[in-house]
C-alpha cells in the first residue's frame, strides 16, 4: 500500500476565522450566517440614520432579547439531541408567576425567589425529561402539552392578573453594571468588562495557537492571527464606548452580563465536555452512541431539563424587565428560539449545530426586528419578513448542500481559499477549472 | 475476432475532494453486453468514479469525457443518467423500510392512469419484474421484512424497470451469505444474456473470477491495467498483483503458540427475541475464551451470532433470559454498554455506518467516541491527546486521510471499518468481540486486520471473531464454534475444522457439543 495523496492543505484567514467559531463540519454556514449579520447591521445603520448603533438603541437591544437568546442556548442542544421543545415561553411565564408570588405573598426575598425559580424550572425540565427520555414519547408531543399545561397553569395560578415584583429582582431584568470613580463621561464599570473582554480576546487567540502547535497542526500564519485580533479588538472597543456613553444611569445591561456568562459557559460544555460530546453523539447517530457505551436516556434527560432551567431564568429575566409577570408573558418565544437556531445552522435531524451560531442566529432576528420598528414598519410586516428570512436562510442552506454547491458565502471566498470554503462534508466543487489551475498532487510511491 | 462495440468510454476522469486527489486520469472502457469488474484496494476511486459515471457528482465536478453509446455525455444528475439507462445501485441500499416491494419499485416513477397512481398496474408489472430477477415474495411484502440479500434483487427489479443498459453493482454481495451471492451473480450473469451490461464493484475476488469477462484496477485513483479474462487468464493472485503491486504472500499470520487459560466463560446463554416472545434467538449457549486465543464463530446468517454478541455487550439485543458470563474466575454483570466496556468488553458492529459510526463527526472524535474517559481530566476532554491518539491509530493502521479532522463519512469504506477498529482497540479491551470485520475490505487491508487480531491475541488478549467467510475462519481462528439456530453446534479446533465439517454443524444442530 502506498501513502495517500495528500496536499498540505492551506490554512488561509477564512478558515481560521471559522475556528472562532470552533470549526467543525458546519464552520462555514456559520461564517456565511455572520456575514449576512454584519450585513444586515449596516444596512439599517444606513437606512436609520445611524440609530441603529446609537448607545440607547443598543441596550435596548440587548434588554430586549437577552431572555430570547438564553433560550437559544439550551434550544440549540435540544435541537442537537434530536428533539424540540414548544414550551419554552409557557414555561417562562409559569415561572415568572410563581416567583412573583413567592416574593409577594411568601415574601420571599429576591435571591431566594430566584434560586427557587431555578429549581422550578428544573422540576418542570425533569417532568418533561421523563416523558421524553424514559417514556419515550417524541419531544414534540411532550412538549406541546407543556406548553398547554404551563400557559394554562400561569394563568391559573395568577388569577390571569399581572403580579408586580420589587425592583431589587427586577435588578437582573432592567439592571446596569453601576458606575463607580472618577468622571470620565463614560461608565468605568462598562469599560473595565469591555477592557477585560479585550485582555480574554487576546488570551483566547494565544491559547489556540499553543494548541494547534501542541497538536501538530499546521498552524495559520502570524499575519493572520494579527489580522482577526485587530479586528475583534477594533469591534470590542467600538462596542464598549458605545455601551458605556449611553443615558446616565445606563450601561451594559445585567441581563446582557448572565447571556455571556451563559455562552461562554454552555461553549466549553458543549465543546469540550464529554456531556457535550454525548449530546452530538445521541443526535448524529444513537444507535452508534448507545453502542458506545453512551447513557442515551440520561443525556435525553439532562438535555430537556437544561432547557427547562434555563427557560426559568429567561422569564425571570423578562418579569424583571417590565417589573411584573403576566399572563401574556412568553407568548412565541420558542418560536424565536428555534428560529434562532435554525439560522445559526442547525441541522432539523439533529447532531448538528453550535451555541456561537445560534446566539448569531438570534441577533440576526433581534437586529431584523429592531430595524424594522426604527424604520416604523408595522407588527404584521415585521412577521412576515422574519418568517421570509427563515425560510431562505435554511433554504439557501438546504438547496447548497442538494446542488453540491458552496453556498453564497462559500463561492465569495472560494477564489481565495477553495480549500477552506469547501472544507464542507456535503460540498463538492462545481468548477473544476479553479482547481485544475492548482499544482497537481504529488503521488508518493 | 471481430471488434465490440463499446458502450461506455470514461477518458482521462480526475476528480478531486478538498486534499485528496480521489481520481487521477482514470479511464474505463466497457464493451456492449459484458460483465465488467472494477478492483482496487480501499480508497483507490471505485466508488468515486462511478458516483462520477451515474451523476452524483455532476457534470462540472470533474474532468475529462464520458463517451456513452457513442455520445459525449454531461449528466447533470443521477435522473438524466437514468433516463439514458445508467442504473446504479450503491453500496448502501437506497430502499424505503415501510413501503412495500411495489411501492419501492415504482417509487418517483408511478404508473399513472388519470392522473393517479394505477397500483393494479404497479402491481402486475411488479410481479412481472419479480419473476424476471427470481423473488417469489408477494409484492405487498414491506422492504423491511425482507433480508439483505432480496432487498438487493428488488434494487434490481427496480434498475430493470427503468429500462437500464448499462448496470452499475457497487459491492452488492458485501452483505450476503454464499447462496444469495450465487443467486446474484447468476442474475447478473442472466442479464448480459439479454443484453444488459453490468460494471461490478466488489473485493471478492473469487466471484470477479467467477463472471467477469474483463477486469480494470485502479490503485491510488489511477488505472494500472485492463486486463481481459478470455485472453490474460486471470486468477485471483494475478489481481492481487495489480491490485497492491506486489504478490501477497501470507495472507494468513502465524498462530502464536502459548494460548494462556480460560479467562472468559458464558453459561447457558438464552436471549428471546425483542418482539416475539415465544422465539429465542440464542438457546443456552455456554463458551469458553482463553487468553491469547482466537476464537471463530461459524454460522449462517440468522443464525444468532450477531444476536449473542450484542445480546451478551451489554444486552443491547433481544430481552435477556438466563445465563451467567465469567471473567477471571468471577461473575460480571454486563446490564449496560458502559458496563461492559468498564469490564473490557469490545464490540465491532458489522454494520459500520448504522451502528459503528456517527457519520457527522470527523475521525478524531469517532476514535476517541467509546472511552472519552482515558483522554478526560473529569468531565473535560483533553483535545490535544485526543489528536495525538488519533494520529497514532491512523500511522499504525493506515487509515487513508489527509488529517485526522477530517469527516469520517469522507473515507472510503475500508478505511471507516479502520477507524471502527480504532476506537475499540482505543477502549483496551481484554476481550474482542469482531462481526465480520472485514467486510467491504480490500484483500490488503484484510492481512492488515488478521495481522491486528493476532497482536492482539499475542498481548494477551482475547478476540471473538463472527465472519461468514470460511476461509478468514479457518485461518485466523484458533478455535471454532458453529452456531445453528440460535444454538452452538460444535467445537473445533483449528486442527479439526475444515469447511465440510464446519458447514455440516452450521446446518444442522445433530452433533453434540463437547466442551473443552
Ligand atoms: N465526499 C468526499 N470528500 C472528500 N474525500 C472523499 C469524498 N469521497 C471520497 N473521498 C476520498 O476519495 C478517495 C476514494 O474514495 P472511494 O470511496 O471512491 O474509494 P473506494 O475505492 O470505493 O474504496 P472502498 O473499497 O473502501 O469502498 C478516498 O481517499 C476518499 O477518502
Ligand atoms: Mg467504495
Amino acid at each position: 500500500m502506498s501513502a495517500p495523496r495528500v496536499e498540505p492543505k492551506k490554512s488561509g484567514g477564512i478558515r481560521d476565522l471559522g475556528k472562532m467559531f470552533g470549526a467543525g463540519q458546519s464552520s462555514g454556514r456559520q461564517i456565511g450566517i455572520l456575514g449576512a449579520l454584519v450585513v444586515i447591521i449596516v444596512f439599517f445603520q444606513i437606512a436609520t440614520g445611524g440609530l441603529t448603533l446609537d448607545p440607547i438603541n443598543l441596550i435596548n437591544l440587548v434588554n430586549q432579547n437577552a431572555y430570547v437568546l438564553i433560550l437559544a442556548i439550551g434550544m440549540v442542544m435540544v435541537i442537537i439531541a434530536g428533539h424540540i421543545d414548544l414550551s419554552v415561553g409557557s414555561v417562562a411565564a409559569f415561572t415568572g408567576i410563581i416567583v412573583a408570588i413567592s416574593m409577594q405573598s411568601w415574601h420571599f426575598p429576591p435571591a431566594l425567589a430566584i434560586l427557587f425559580g431555578l429549581v422550578v424550572g428544573a422540576i418542570i425540565g425533569a417532568w418533561q425529561g421523563f416523558w421524553v427520555a424514559y417514556v419515550g414519547v417524541p419531544a414534540f408531543i411532550v412538549t406541546l402539552a407543556g406548553m398547554l399545561i404551563f400557559r394554562g397553569g400561569n394563568q391559573f395560578v395568577g388569577s390571569s392578573q399581572s403580579i408586580p415584583v420589587p425592583d431589587a429582582f427586577a435588578f437582573i431584568g432592567n439592571g446596569f453594571i453601576g458606575d463607580f470613580g472618577p468622571n470620565t463621561n463614560y461608565s468605568n464599570g462598562t469599560l473595565i468588562l469591555g477592557l477585560l473582554v479585550a485582555i480574554a480576546v487576546i488570551w483566547q487567540e494565544i491559547r489556540s495557537r499553543r494548541t494547534q502547535s501542541k497538536m501538530g497542526s499546521d498552524k495559520a500564519p502570524v499575519w493572520v492571527s494579527i489580522v482577526k485580533l485587530v479586528i475583534l479588538e477594533a469591534v470590542v472597543i467600538y462596542a464598549t464606548l458605545l455601551f458605556a456613553g449611553g443615558r446616565v444611569g445606563t450601561s451594559y445591561p445585567i441581563s446582557g452580563i448572565i447571556l455571556g456568562v451563559l455562552v461562554l459557559l454552555y461553549s466549553f460544555i458543549t465543546r469540550n465536555t464529554t456531556f457535550g460530546r454525548h449530546i452530538y453523539a445521541v443526535g448524529g447517530n444513537w444507535h452508534a452512541a448507545e453502542l458506545s457505551g453512551v447513557k442515551i436516556r440520561r443525556i435525553n434527560f439532562l438535555v430537556m431539563m437544561n432547557m427547562s432551567i434555563l427557560a426559568a431564568l429567561a422569564g425571570m429575566i423578562a418579569v424583571g424587565r417590565s417589573v411584573a409577570s403576566g399572563p401574556g408573558d412568553g407568548v412565541g418565544w420558542e418560536l424565536d428560539a428555534i428560529a434562532a437556531v435554525f439560522i445559526g445552522g442547525a441541522a432539523v435531524s439533529g447532531g448538528i449545530g453550535t451555541i456561537v451560531g445560534s446566539i448569531v442566529g438570534g441577533l440576526v432576528i433581534a437586529v431584523l426586528n429592531n430595524g424594522l420598528q426604527l424604520l416604523g414598519v408595522g407588527v404584521d410586516r415585521v412577521q412576515i419578513i422574519k418568517g421570509l428570512v427563515l425560510l431562505i436562510a435554511v433554504g439557501v442552506d438546504v438547496y447548497s448542500k442538494k446542488q453540491g454547491r458552496p453556498s453564497i458565502i462559500g463561492r465569495f471566498t472560494r477564489s481565495r481559499d477553495i480549500n477552506a470554503a469547501l472544507d464542507r462534508p456535503d460540498i463538492t466543487p462545481t468548477n473544476s477549472a479553479e482547481e485544475t489551475s492548482r499544482p497537481p498532487a504529488t503521488t508518493p510511491n | 475476432m471481430a471488434i465490440e462495440p463499446t458502450i461506455l468510454e470514461m477518458r482521462t476522469i480526475t476528480k478531486e475532494f478538498p486534499g485528496v486527489k480521489a481520481l487521477d486520469r482514470v479511464s474505463l472502457s466497457v464493451k456492449a453486453g459484458e460483465i465488467h469488474s472494477i478492483c482496487g484496494e480501499n480508497g483507490a476511486g471505485k466508488s468515486t468514479l462511478m458516483k462520477v459515471l451515474s451523476g452524483v457528482y455532476p457534470y462540472g465536478t470533474y474532468e475529462g469525457e464520458i463517451v456513452y453509446q457513442g455520445e459525449v455525455s454531461r449528466f447533470k444528475d443521477i435522473r438524466s443518467s437514468e433516463a439514458a439507462g445508467i442504473v446504479i445501485i450503491h453500496q448502501e441500499l437506497a430502499l424505503i423500510p415501510e413501503l412495500s416491494i411495489t411501492e419501492n419499485i415504482f417509487l418517483g416513477n408511478e404508473p399513472r392512469r388519470f392522473g393517479t397512481i394505477n397500483w393494479v398496474e404497479a402491481k402486475r408489472l411488479a410481479i412481472d419484474l419479480l419473476a424476471r430477477v427470481g423473488l417469489e415474495d408477494d409484492p405487498d411484502t414491506q422492504i423491511k421484512n425482507l433480508g439483505v440479500g432480496k432487498q438487493q434483487l428488488v434494487e434490481i427489479a427496480k434498475a430493470l424497470n427503468k429500462s437500464v443498459k448499462l448496470l452499475i453493482l457497487d459491492e452488492p454481495t458485501a452483505a450476503l451469505n454464499q447462496a444469495d451471492s450465487q443467486h446474484l451473480l447468476d442474475l447478473i450473469l442472466g442479464l448480459k444474456g439479454r443484453g444488459i451490461a453490468s460494471i461490478m464493484i466488489s473485493h471478492k475476488l473469487n466471484e470477479i473470477e467467477q463472471i467477469s469477462d474483463s477486469i480494470t484496477i485502479l490503485r491510488d485513483g489511477k488505472t494500472i491495467e485492463t486486463l481481459d479474462v478470455k485472453i490474460d487468464g486471470v486468477n485471483e493472485d494475478r489481481i492481487i498483483r495489480g491490485m497492491v503491486g506486489r504478490t501477497l504472500e501470507n495472507r494468513f499470520p502465524d498462530r502464536n503458540s502459548d494460548i494462556g487459560e480460560v479467562f472468559f466463560e458464558v453459561k447457558n446463554w438464552t436471549v428471546q427475541h425483542p418482539l416475539t416472545s415465544e422465539r429465542m434467538v440464542v438457546k443456552n449457549s455456554s463458551f469458553t475464551v482463553r487468553r491469547g486465543e482466537v476464537v471463530g464463530f461459524a454460522g449462517l446468517m440468522g443464525a444468532g451470532r450477531t444476536e449473542l454478541a450484542m445480546s451478551l455487550f451489554g444486552r443491547s439485543y433481544g430481552t435477556f433470559i438466563s445465563g451467567q458470563v465469567f471473567k477471571d474466575g468471577k461473575e460480571i454483570q454486563l446490564r449496560n454498554v458502559s458496563e461492559a466496556i468498564d469490564h473490557g468488553i469490545a464490540y465491532v458492529s458489522e454494520d459500520r455506518k448504522a451502528l459503528g459510526l456517527n457519520l457527522l463527526d470527523d475521525i478524531q472524535d469517532s476514535v476517541v467516541a467509546a472511552k472519552l474517559s482515558k483522554i478526560s481530566r473529569g468531565q473535560v476532554i483533553d483535545k490535544v491527546a485526543e489528536h495525538h491518539v488519533a494520529e497514532k491509530y491512523r500511522k499504525s493502521l493506515r487509515i487513508k486521510t489527509p488529517t485526522v479532522q477530517e469527516g469520517v463519512n469522507k473515507l472510503s469504506g475500508g478505511n471507516q471499518q479502520k477507524v471502527v477498529l480504532a476506537k475499540w482497540m482505543f477502549t483496551d479491551p481484554d476481550l474482542l468481540i469482531l462481526d465480520e470485520p472485514t467486510r467491504g475490505i480490500d484483500v490488503g487491508a484484510k492481512t492488515e486486520i488478521y495481522g491486528i487480531i493476532r497482536d492482539l491475541a499475542a498481548q494477551g488478549k482475547g478476540v471473538i471473531m463472527i465472519s461468514s467467510e470460511l476461509p478468514e475462519l479457518l485461518g485466523v481462528s484458533d478455535r471454532i464454534y458453529t452456531i445453528f439456530e440460535g444454538t452452538i453446534t460444535n467445537n473445533l479446533t483449528a486442527d479439526e475444522a475444515d469447511p465440510e465439517t464446519l458447514l455440516k454443524s452450521m446446518t444442522s444442530a445433530k452433533k453434540k457439543v463437547t466442551q473443552p
